[in-house]
């Protein structure tokens, strides 16, 4: 068990390292953060002087190494617009991003997982139909054109909701559901094909043979054991908290970390590009090892292997 | 014989959407208590679905017809929370693959107790001491270490002899072994060939030995039933149907076996293959494979007819060839071999 788990967490490291790498590299090769930040027509001078500022004219390997020691310290960098700590910018919009993921969250689990279990169930019955149709919709359809759809609708049509910004809790209520709608589409299909698998199996037949009620067989034998491919794709869900609501976050003018990375990425603004990767790929590389985890623990044959 | 189960004319339709097939074509077969028969026929002959039939363990798409009698009650038709209490308690059923029987995510001991619960009412300690001793009925060593353990822990053999301690679990009257040693290998099929022998020498119980292998149930079975696509062909105590095979598809089989004392002959296995359920001959099904098949047997439909005592076939030419198919066996001896 020490071994899984350290050898994961060396993998996890290795992860977070490549990300990083990889992200200041493209972003000092696409572009010039001095033209950005004080405009093409700057006096070169002033160039000069920010580009100093910055350690721009440094060597690209010397910028890095200085960047890495930097953050094996928990110093991640200044944002270069407004000259603050950039994590501290970062962390500030985490909140408003959690405030529509976690409950979409819930709504793809509290939606998805039952319609996909119902829908196994009840194999190739009407509400099978119309759940797999709804769920190919709800993710066939690009989560922006869905956010204007449901603008269409409840914000210029019927007029109940707002469509931009967060200044009531009713403004939250549009991102919530484009995000939850396109998730739980994806989870009631994933859960729905995994029960398949399950039902098919010929230990359900056995448990059957044995006299037990289909309840019984159901909840006894098939979703636990339905539960272990679902608990990846919900882990992924998971990891994607804070990175998985951009688009949304720019339709509605969300306020979270979404929104921070566009407009970063816009102004060039390295430091807190560089900070959000990381701060996504820690909760990726998380969620992954808390997965593997949950694996072990629900799938004694995952477990059983891990510990020789 | 006293008659426990009683199936008479079942018939087995798959609804595979464009076409209605019949895999099952009007199955007569009685088992009586504490009997042991052997069912055989090469594989897709519908041994299996006859038993899952009856039990309403083959889906939505299958539809069921004709009679299963069971105390006075036909379970074709009968309401599934009937068939769920005959499920385990009357008529237990263990399988092929008992490694794929066995829910890879439970310990072995919470399969068995939650068998013991349901049957027997036992729960905690109690079940947990009846599970115990199941175990060690079965043969299984160290069977309190062997409850702990998940099914991917076990061998093949070990898992049959969970798979059967489980369906003692229910003390029922017929134990349907369907092909119980097919994944095994040589020796572990015998020993749990022998193990079921032994379970019924001292609980009475009534077993259905389900094989592709006429070996198999020469020496494990009281009476034999053979059939061919959807049907029983032919039917007899064991000493009979070896000695004297009637139907050409049961003296096929017969000579497919290897002969374990005479000199070492090629198998002879029946030429051709067993019809489709969707392209079914008009008349003998087995009369496009048969040597001996002409005129009548391509139009029209052999019953299985009583000829003698004991012994049924169905086939329209049986008094014909009686003399010559008799000689032909009598040269090889057969029946000294696996009897
Ligand atoms: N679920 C099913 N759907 C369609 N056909 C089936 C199904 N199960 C069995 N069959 C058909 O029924 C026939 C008998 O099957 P089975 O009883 O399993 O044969 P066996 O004698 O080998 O046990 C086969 O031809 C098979 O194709
Ligand atoms: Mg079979």
């Amino acid at each position: 068990m020490i071994r899984f788990i350290l050898s994961r967490g060396l993998r996890a490291v290795v992860t977070i390292f490549l990300v990083v790498t990889f992200a200041f590299i493209v972003l000092r090769l696409s572009g010039d953060p001095a033209m950005q930040i004080l405009s093409v027509d700057a006096p070169p001078e002033a160039i000069a002087a920010f580009r100093n500022e910055w350690g721009l004219n440094q060597p690209i390997w010397q910028q890095f190494l200085d960047y890495l020691l930097n953050v094996l310290h928990g110093n991640f960098g200044d944002s270069m617009r407004e000259g603050r700590p950039a994590m501290d910018i970062v962390l500030e919009h985490v909140g408003a991003t959690l405030m529509i993921t976690l409950p979409a969250l819930a709504l793809k689990i509290v939606i998805g997982i039952p319609a996909g279990i119902y829908a196994a169930l009840h194999r190739n019955s009407l509400a099978d139909r119309m759940t797999m149709m709804i769920s190919v919709a709800g993710f066939t359809v690009p989560s922006f054109v869905l956010a204007l759809v449901l603008v269409l609708i409840f914000s210029v049509h019927l007029g109940w909701l707002p469509s931009t910004g967060n200044a009531t809790w009713k403004h939250a209520i549009l991102p919530i559901v484009t995000l939850g709608t396109a998730g739980a589409a994806i989870l009631a299909r994933f859960t729905r094909s995994a029960m398949l698998e399950v039902l098919g199996q010929s230990y359900i037949r056995a448990a059957s043979a044995k006299g037990l009620i289909w309840r019984q067989v159901v909840t006894g034998h098939a979703l636990p054991n339905a539960a272990i491919p679902t608990v990846t794709i919900v882990g992924f869900m998971i990891g994607s908290l804070i990175a998985g609501a951009v688009v949304v976050e720019s339709v509605f003018s969300w306020p979270g970390i979404g929104y921070l990375l566009i407009s970063a990425v816009a102004n060039r603004d390295l430091a807190i590009v560089q900070s959000i990767l990381l701060l996504i790929a820690l909760c990726m590389v998380c969620a992954n090892l808390v997965v593997d985890l949950l694996y072990g623990w629900i799938d004694p044959r995952v477990r059983l292997r891990s510990a020789h | 014989m006293e008659p426990l189960v009683s199936i008479r004319n079942l018939t087995v339709d798959f609804d595979l959407g464009r076409r209605v097939s019949r895999a099952l074509r009007g199955v007569d077969l009685t088992i009586g208590r504490g009997e042991a028969v052997g069912l055989v026929g090469e594989s897709g002959c519908g041994k299996s679905i006859t038993w899952l039939g009856i039990l309403g363990l083959l889906g939505g798409r299958a539809k069921v017809h004709g009679e299963a009698w069971l105390d006075g009650r036909n379970l074709v038709g009968a309401p599934v929370s009937e068939l769920e209490r005959v499920r385990g308690k009357r008529i237990a059923l263990i399988f092929q693959d008992p490694s794929s029987s066995l829910n890879p995510v439970h310990r072995i001991g919470r399969q068995l107790t939650e068998a013991l619960k349901l049957h027997r009412g036992l729960s905690g300690a109690e079940a947990k001491a009846e599970a115990l001793r199941l175990l060690d009925r079965v043969g299984i060593p160290a069977a309190r270490q062997r409850m702990n353990d998940y099914p991917h822990q076990l061998s093949g053999g070990m898992n049959q002899r969970v798979m059967i301690a489980m369906a003692l679990a229910g003390e029922p009257d017929l134990l349907v072994a369907d092909e119980p040693t097919t994944a095994l290998d040589a020796t572990i099929q015998a020993q749990i060939l022998d193990l079921l022998r032994e379970i019924r020498e001292d609980s009475n119980m009534a077993m259905v030995l389900i094989s592709h292998d006429l070996g198999v149930v020469a020496e494990n079975t009281d009476r034999v039933a053979v059939m061919y696509a959807g049907r029983i062909v032919e039917q007899a105590p064991n000493n009979l149907l070896f000695e004297r095979p009637r139907h050409p598809y049961t003296r096929g089989l017969l000579n497919a076996l290897p002969d374990l004392e005479g000199p070492r002959e090629p198998l002879t296995a029946i030429p051709g293959s067993v019809p489709e359920p969707w392209n079914h001959p008009a008349g003998c099904a087995f009369a496009p494979r048969c040597d001996h098949a002409h005129g009548a047997c391509h139009s029209e439909i052999p019953s299985l007819a009583r000829r003698d005592g004991h012994h049924l076939s169905a086939c329209l030419r049986t008094e014909e060839m009686l003399g010559h198919m008799l000689d032909d066996v009598s040269d090889r001896e057969p029946a000294r071999s696996y009897a």
